[in-house]
């Protein structure tokens, strides 16, 4: 019982990190139609952050660093994304599949830049000690990094809500997201919208990669772990859509963690991926889809 | 959904190959059959002008993948199928000649050496047992691989699931099946992979005159593979294959089904592509998951992006001038590839989209004058009218 309630909790983490890093690509394919590759190595910048403040500027104040990293790791993620689409992707519109390529090509540029820079060597960001101690529930022990990562992830997916449902920017990418020709005729500037969504959406990265690396060590390749299942959350929770998203990383990261235990890691990722081709067998547009009369849904 | 229509044209002259190869009779196909002469006579020479058989070897890995690359061509260029996992494919064909390689270092009936390191197997296990025979392994690598991407392929067109979805679920075949190698130590040899490929066929590892046997095997399996891949462009099959990219919903309401037509592309494209791991092997020396994981794959779209999708010379010279790229730079300035790398994908992705032959094409187009490009000046016109009908 304890095992089958802490597969529980293990999944869950797991699965708040798939939804954070899922969002910022779901948001970007859904509004853009740019499927972001190098979204992986915005994690590992994001991640990359707690640790030189560490090392550097709060070297004695490992608690203080963790909490400024968050919105230096937000702003950091943020701008190599908004860099990224000035620079490069906002030529590339409607051409999806080369996005792809292109993102692939600058994430090879990111990871050897991380070399360079960090060393091919994993690192270590130091649990702060607020962080270090756990909770006894039903024999689950829950430790208090895990605990803040799903507290993380809870707090970003609410900012994300609000800003999506309550402020005129998030109705503003909403209607460039439903259509993009209506949004442009009805005076929108769709352009800075783009870049407005870019932003933020990298900056989520960002914040999962300060999550990832209290979870675990970090290295140039941290991002490319994470990069492939929150596709796979993408693709089943439909592209563009929180809620789908939200239900989506929730099923597969439990079922990760669950098959995985009984089985092994191996069977765990074979069993997520037949999963997800089965389930698109049924609902091709994933959980939550726009409904259209066009054929190119 | 306007933007991508209004694209879909200019994207067309960039990417596919000029109206005048779609026009094309059986006086069009001299030009093409003229170049695969030249090629093979270039490969015929091209040992003796290496000498050195470390590179004639080199050059023999750069032609397994140039016929990857044709065979992704057909998918991706041809077909408009972004497959990210040929490297699954790619590892089927090359797992199975190395189980086959594996099996004949030792003596007939034993475990290969490092089934007795990391098993109690007392006898073979089943999965390896057919593969002592060399027929049952060249069948398996070309026809699992195919049947496999026919599977694959049904399930997921028959659906309609189609660009980027199909890159993800491609993609995350290849990170599946690199997984399972490694979870499989005991059957697989785990991370470490099949090596120890000292008796090739007979002909000892060491011996000068293997490499350039090899070469010739590899060269080949590509022209076979180019041959049967124009064979198939030129066809009545690949002019739809060429229509179902451009407009899918299209070619349905001509009476077709593009599901079935796609997979077979697909299936084509897995074929070659675990022939040419099945050579491939023997040349490496080493077979394991690392080289068929998802970063591999997805450089294997990359070469064909730089050597110019559509058209399958650009294939070849895309995956062969990368390959010579990568070993000539990190030869040099081992730290500086992986820059020079991102930077190439980049820079003609974002702004050559056609690749070195659209370049190429181009530049041949502007040399002989602008007579040809009034053709594709009074196109958007026509085109704009069938549109609108």
């Amino acid at each position: 019982m304890s095992t089958l309630l802490g597969n529980l909790y293990i999944g869950l983490t797991l699965a708040s990190i798939f939804l954070l890093v899922g969002l910022g690509l779901t948001f970007t394919f859904g509004q853009m139609g740019v499927i972001n590759m190098a979204h992986g190595e915005f994690i590992m910048a994001g991640a990359y952050v707690p640790f030189v403040l560490q090392t550097t500027v709060f070297a004695s104040l490992q608690g203080v660093a963790l909490l400024v990293a968050l919105p230096v790791a937000f702003a950091v993620a943020g701008l190599l994304g908004l860099v990224l689409e000035r620079l490069l992707l906002r030529r590339m519109y409607g051409r999806p599949l080369d996005t792809l390529l292109v993102t692939f090509g600058v994430s090879l540029l990111l990871q050897q830049a991380a070399k360079d820079l960090f060393s091919a060597n994993n690192k270590d960001v130091v649990t702060p000690t607020f962080l270090r101690g756990q909770w006894n529930v039903l024999g689950v022990s829950m430790t208090h990094a895990r605990l803040f990562v799903l507290l993380l992830v809870a707090v970003a997916l609410a900012g994300v809500w609000v800003f999506l449902t309550r402020l005129p920017a998030g109705r503003r990418m909403r209607a460039v997201m439903q259509n993009r020709d209506l949004a442009a005729v009805s005076g929108l500037p769709t352009a800075r919208v783009d870049a407005t969504t870019f932003f933020l959406d990298s900056g989520l990265a960002g914040l999962a990669g300060v999550a990832v690396a209290l979870i675990g060590p970090i290295g140039y390749g941290t991002g490319t772990g994470y990069i492939l299942s929150a596709f796979l959350v993408v693709i089943v929770g439909g592209f563009g859509k929180l809620r789908g998203a939200v239900i989506a990383a929730v099923v597969l990261g439990l079922l990760n963690a669950y098959v995985e235990h009984f089985t092994s890691s191996t069977i765990g990722k074979v069993a997520v991926f037949g999963f997800v081709v089965l389930f698109l067998q049924f609902r091709p547009n994933g959980i939550v889809s726009l409904r259209t009369r066009g054929l190119t849904a | 959904m306007t933007t991508a229509q209004l694209d879909a044209p200019r994207a067309e002259v960039a990417v596919s190959p000029p109206p005048r190869r779609a026009a094309t009779g059986r006086s069009r196909s001299w030009p093409a059959r003229v170049a695969l002469g030249l090629l093979a006579a270039t490969l015929i020479a091209l040992p003796n002008l290496l000498g050195d058989p470390a590179s004639v070897r080199q050059w023999a890995e750069w032609l397994c993948y140039a016929m990857v690359a044709v065979g992704l061509d057909l998918a991706w260029g041809y077909g408009g199928m972004l497959a990210l996992g040929q490297g699954l494919f790619f590892g089927l064909g090359a797992y199975a000649m190395g189980m086959h390689l594996s099996l004949k270092q030792v003596p007939k009936g034993s475990l290969p050496s490092f089934m007795s390191l990391y098993s109690d197997y007392r006898g073979l296990p089943l999965l390896w047992r057919p593969f002592s025979s060399f027929w049952f392994t060249a069948y398996a690598a070309v026809v699992v691989p195919a049947g496999l991407a026919a599977l694959l392929g049904l399930l997921v067109f028959k659906r309609r699931i189609r660009g980027p979805f199909f890159a993800i679920l491609t993609q995350a075949t290849a990170v599946i099946f690199a997984l399972i190698l490694v979870g499989n130590l005991k059957l697989t040899s785990g991370f470490n992979g099949l090596t120890g490929f000292t008796n090739i066929f007979g002909r000892s590892k060491y011996d000068p005159g293997t490499a350039t046997w090899l070469f010739t095997v590899a060269a080949a399996g590509l022209l076979v593979v180019l041959a049967v891949a124009m064979k198939i462009v030129n066809s009545r099959y690949g002019k739809l294959l060429q229509a179902t990219r451009d407009s899918e919903d299209r070619v349905r309401f001509l009476g077709y089904d593009p599901a079935v037509v796609k997979t077979i592309a697909f299936s084509i494209a897995a074929a070659m592509a675990g022939l040419a791991g099945a050579i491939a092997a023997p040349v490496f020396g080493i077979v394991s998951p690392g080289q068929f994981d998802f970063l591999p794959s997805i450089l294997m779209v990359c070469w064909v992006a730089v050597g110019g999708r559509g058209t399958l010379w650009g294939a070849v010279a895309g995956a062969i001038a990368v390959n010579w790229a990568r070993v000539t730079v990190s030869a040099a300035r081992p730290d500086d590839w992986q820059y020079l790398q991102g930077l190439l994908f980049v820079l003609v992705l974002a702004f050559i989209p056609g690749g070195l032959a659209g370049l190429v094409r181009s530049l041949w187009q502007r040399a002989t004058g602008l007579r040809r490009r009034e053709a594709p000046a009074a196109t958007p016109a026509s085109a704009t009218s069938i549109e609108a009908t």
